[in-house]
């Protein structure tokens, strides 16, 4: 019996790479505030990187309470969206032009979002991990973290309550 | 002709908010001025679009907007000296704003006490009627209560 070959890891990882490329760049909010994903298999950290036009204090000076929160959303969207095609992308049923591509693939709308200014955003790079608490046929639930320097010293975090696309909607 | 004190509070409250890069960076304006509470614009701009399927806004874009406006509320509050920061935001997002339309956010500093501030604003397109966001905040006010109560 002949089986097929497995992939290989650069096969694999470049495949996962594509894929949220390719979610990522159809989010142009995202882009404006230059927003980066580092992955670790289906792991995400989403990187926030400084820059002067995300201040909203200047005697602080501090990052604005509504550009931390807009990292926030963008954050908790991008991985309820990824860890509903996960399966997917693994699975080869989706590929990044499917993902790039608005009609193909619909994206959860936020129902309502809560953030909870913890400390002041200093002027440097921040971080945030979202992990989706419930992930239902029509609602999801997604709790966000935000922080700088210290992992454990949270500047931010958010919850918030989202809608699933249907299939026929 | 000399400015009323309400020109005069508009002109100030368009420089505190031109002096914010973020909000210079978004272009948001201001429309109307308190005594606690203000009116400010989004305008549309394809930087903001959160799902290119419909054009729409990212509500990450409604929240800068409300943030600004729900901070600009607290200070112009005649018992409020001093900066505003944001404790606690919520955002209820009732429907997408309609691409291409400038978003106007309403903020009223509804109480303050010595060290907090509690505030609640709407958001509308420009087809009026049915808000298109809700939001209810507290502020922390380092210099709350100068005035005599």
């Amino acid at each position: 019996m002949i089986r097929p070959a497995p992939e290989t890891v650069q096969v694999i990882k470049q495949r996962r790479d594509a894929a949220l490329a390719a979610l990522v760049a159809r989010v142009p909010f995202a882009r404006t505030l230059g927003i980066q994903f580092d992955r670790r298999g289906d792991e995400l950290t989403a990187i926030l990187p400084f820059a002067p036009k995300l201040i909203g204090n200047p005697a602080g000076p501090a990052l604005h309470g509504g550009a931390t929160a807009g990292f926030l959303e963008v954050v908790a969207l991008i991985e309820l969206t990824w860890a509903g095609v996960w399966d997917r992308i693994e699975g080869g049923h989706l590929l990044p032009d499917d993902l790039a591509d608005p009609a193909a693939l619909r994206m959860p709308k936020t129902v309502d979002f809560t953030v909870d200014f913890l400390r002041s955003g200093l002027p440097r790079d921040a971080y945030a991990r979202a992990r989706v608490n419930r992930s239902g046929r029509r609602y999801a639930s997604v709790h966000v973290e935000g922080w700088q320097d210290n992992r454990s010293r949270l500047f931010a975090q958010a919850t918030g309550h989202f809608l699933m696309p249907l299939a026929d909607d | 002709m000399t400015d009323t004190p309400d020109d005069d509070r508009l002109a100030q409250a368009r420089a505190f908010v031109a002096a914010l890069p973020y909000c210079a960076a978004l272009r948001i304006g201001v429309d109307r001025v308190g005594p606690a509470e203000v009116v400010l614009t989004l305008p549309y701009h394809r930087d903001l679009i959160g799902d290119p399927a419909t054009g729409v806004i990212h509500g990450g874009a409604v929240s800068a907007l409300m943030d600004t406006c729900c901070g600009a509320a607290v200070m112009t509050h005649p018992e409020v000296a001093g900066a505003a920061a944001t404790l606690d935001l919520r955002i209820d997002y009732m429907r997408g704003a309609v691409p291409g339309q400038t978003v106007r956010a309403h903020a009223v500093c509804t109480h303050v006490t010595r060290s907090i501030a509690f505030v609640r604003a709407t958001a509308f397109d420009c087809d009026g009627g049915q808000p298109i966001a809700t939001a209810v905040g507290a502020f922390s006010v380092t210099d709350a209560a100068q005035v005599p109560r």
